[in-house]
């Protein structure tokens, strides 16, 4: 296998970014074997996990190393051949850091994608040249397109069982380019490859001489992520007040949390919700010093000129800009566990740094994720079901759309009684 | 890069300083696992941004085996006190005594196992309801699923096949009376990172992690320090040799590396070139294929 040789200095490294992706794809298309490349390539993959999954895959009698034995690291996985959660990767190359969730592709497994999927800038998904596109990667990117992904990188995977034949890669692309038409993603790319043989993965196929896109490795490292964060619509959710009551900062009073849409800076007209009051940012605050600026998603600590009683789950915003509230809440919800949702059931919601109740008031309809049907007569929600639902929360939520901002347009459900994650919405 | 992007590992601080605010609304009574090694010093450093300019607003806990490097326990205690945060340490000497952990037979018993009882035993004297670790998703593969937020039953058990699914930044911490959490915030981080961490923080580690000579036993590959807890097998010799540590855990089974690094520069260039995982020097993890994740499962880190 090629091995990037381009060293990453101290500099570069203070100095690189960070793009977190998330790969979907079904049983048996070689997943397993491009993320293994991806992390071999950059020398992510030491000697002794090398030296340990081959040792395994030998007392296994596999006639070959498998790298899916790098991923799967429970015990049941291992023993069942499957992987059940998701699984975070990390590698890097002087241009940037990679987090890879790294999700399953069963059927039963919506919950993992969606979970992987929340965090995730870009996507893979992965076609097997022989088969095109399938009822799972339908329902892969309708899970991508729901959860705002902006960039899917379409990988048509085993190009060289096809004799990397143009006409098949074209015929693929036009496929799902048909199926995305219905779906909401901005950025979508092509690439032919092999990842058992490495084409076009890091290097240049020689064997696709039709293809003038980039490698795999060079979109992962070059796709623009700085504009898909909220820039415009500041967002402030009020995590934790500081309050030092030493000597030095006697009457210090800073409101710590993270910046989640927009720039504040000092002298900043601000508003406080749910109050309504409006202010001046004063300071700044970082151990490192003060700031000129705050943006996402830095973690910061504010103080504002005025006293106002202001405490966690409550959100700073700018009052030329305010968010929505309300009690009565439409989501796309996606159900996370074995028990069934509940209609009229009551339910604990996380929202930004805020908790309150909310009661299922009425479920719309369900989702059919493999032929983006709506299911109008079975309302039942359960484990890996996605539907569209109204809430209503014991106390106002201050919230975007989904689609406006990630952060302060979802929720999860928790259940009161065992207290599990059972369920996990985007505010539309 | 223009103005309005973080640097990933501004980012990492960010999300990990997010996560300790987190646990310090969300919970009653925190504490940091604090061992004086490397992880451990970022964890506090990152404890010491999220709530400045106040306090630590929880204490410092040690679980200490009892076969540690001298320069670590100096480095723990003398770190503590700047910082100005209140240290627990608990000893594992004392489970044994009391009869509750049974020491290890053998040429080099390790109480990494033990040191899970001493720790559960910590967590009821004090009623701790969340425990920061350093741990990271990248050192072993059992880590590579487990939360930032971990859920441990009223055993301290973890149930690797019933985690809470984490989304978003949306960190569920409700639990029944009696359970607990771990919190891991560098779970995201790399050693790399880390490693970088400490250079652009300008942070001050043990003298253990540079170059030093140290009389070492060579025990199947493992560079084991010849410590009076480790007893000299047949054929086997003491040697001094030039070394350092990548990781402090139990000097019985945390491994010695040959090198030259005398700096942080030059330690962060071995790194980058390093060809075996830290925990490749963990003789602990090395004694089955699902070791980590087993010894999780009953309540260590």
């Amino acid at each position: 296998m090629h091995q990037t040789t381009e060293p990453i200095t101290n500099e570069s490294y203070l100095n690189m970014d960070l793009l977190r992706f998330t790969t979907a794809g079904s049983v048996d298309d070689g997943k397993s074997t491009l993320i293994g490349r991806l992390l071999f390539d950059s020398k992510a993959i030491f000697e002794d996990q090398m030296e340990q999954i081959e040792e395994i895959s030998t007392r296994k009698g596999k006639g070959y190393v498998d790298l899916s034995l790098l991923t799967d690291g429970l015990r049941a996985e291992r023993e069942q051949g499957i992987t059940i959660d998701v699984a975070y990767r990390y590698f890097a190359t002087p241009k940037r850091k990679f987090i890879v969730a790294d999700t399953p592709g069963h059927v039963q497994y919506t919950r993992n994608m969606v979970t992987g999927a929340s965090t995730a800038n870009l996507a893979i998904i992965l076609i097997d040249a022989r088969h095109g596109v399938i009822e799972q990667t339908c329902r892969h990117s309708f899970i991508a397109s729901l959860l705002q992904i902006k960039h899917v990188v379409v990988c048509v995977n085993k190009m060289d069982l096809v004799d990397f034949s143009e006409e098949k890669f074209n015929k693929i692309r036009e496929e799902y380019t048909n199926f995305a038409s219905k779906l909401n993603i901005p950025d979508i790319r092509f690439i032919p490859i092999s990842a058992l043989m490495g084409d076009n993965v890091v290097e240049p196929s020689k064997n696709t001489p039709w293809y003038q896109g980039g490698t795999l490795m060079y979109t992962l490292e070059t796709v623009n992520i700085a504009s898909d964060l909220n820039m415009i619509d500041s967002r402030f959710p009020v995590q934790y007040v500081i309050r030092p009551q030493s000597d030095e900062f006697h009457d210090f009073r800073g409101f710590a949390g993270r910046v989640e849409g927009g720039v504040f800076k000092p002298g900043d007209e601000v508003m406080h919700l749910p109050s309504g009051l409006t202010t001046k940012i004063k300071t700044v605050e970082t151990m490192d010093g003060q700031l000129e600026e705050a943006f996402p998603p830095m973690s910061i600590t504010m103080t504002l000129e005025d006293n106002i009683d202001i405490s966690r789950g409550d959100m700073i915003v700018k009052p030329n800009n305010q968010p929505e509230s309300g009690q009565d809440i439409e989501l796309m919800l996606c159900w996370l566990n074995e028990k069934k949702m509940n209609p009229g059931g009551k339910y604990v919601i996380r929202h930004t740094t805020k908790e309150a109740r909310c009661v299922i008031k009425e479920v719309r309809y369900k989702m059919n994720i493999n032929t983006l049907h709506k299911i109008e007569d079975d309302k039942t929600i359960g484990l890996n079901d996605i539907g569209r639902v109204l809430i209503r929360t014991t106390s106002p939520l201050f919230y975007d759309s989904y689609n406006k901002n990630r952060i302060t347009g979802s929720v999860i459900l928790v259940d009161e009684f065992t207290n599990e994650t059972v369920g996990a919405g985007m505010i539309l | 890069m223009n103005s309005y992007t973080l640097s990933h590992l501004k980012q990492l601080e960010s999300e990990a300083i997010f996560m300790m605010r987190e646990v310090a609304a969300q919970f009653e009574r925190p504490a940091l696992l604090f061992s004086g090694g490397k992880d451990s010093i970022v964890m506090v450093r990152l404890a010491q941004k999220a709530f400045f300019p106040a306090k630590i607003p929880f204490p410092l806990v040690h679980v200490d085996t009892g076969h540690n490097f001298v320069e670590t326990i100096e480095f723990r205690d003398k770190m503590a006190r700047e910082v100005g945060a209140n240290l627990i340490v608990r000893y594992v000497q004392d489970s044994i005594d009391q009869g509750r952990a049974v020491e290890e037979k053998g040429p080099n018993p390790s109480r990494n196992g033990l040191q899970t009882i001493t720790l559960l035993d910590t967590i009821e004297e004090f009623k701790f309801d969340a425990c920061f670790g350093g741990a990271r998703r990248d050192e072993e593969k059992a880590r590579a699923k487990e939360r930032f937020f971990s859920h441990r039953d009223e055993f301290g058990q973890w149930d690797p096949k019933n985690q809470r699914p984490e989304l978003w930044n949306l960190y569920n911490g409700k639990k029944q009376q009696g359970e607990n959490f771990r919190i891991f915030p560098l779970s995201n981080w790399t050693e790399m990172d880390v490693w970088q961490y400490i250079y652009s923080e300008k942070l001050d580690i043990p003298s253990i992690y540079f170059t030093h000579k140290r009389d070492i036993i060579n025990r199947g590959g493992t560079l084991l320090f010849s410590s009076p807890f480790v007893t000299l097998m047949k054929g086997e010799k003491v040697e001094n040799m030039q070394v350092r540590f990548r990781t402090v855990g139990d000097i019985t089974c945390t491994g010695a590396v040959e090198s030259d690094a005398a700096t942080l520069e030059q330690v962060i260039q071995e790194v980058a070139t390093a060809r075996q995982t830290e925990r490749g020097t963990r003789a602990d993890d090395k004694r089955s294929e699902a070791a980590m994740e087993d010894r999780k499962k009953q309540g260590y880190f």
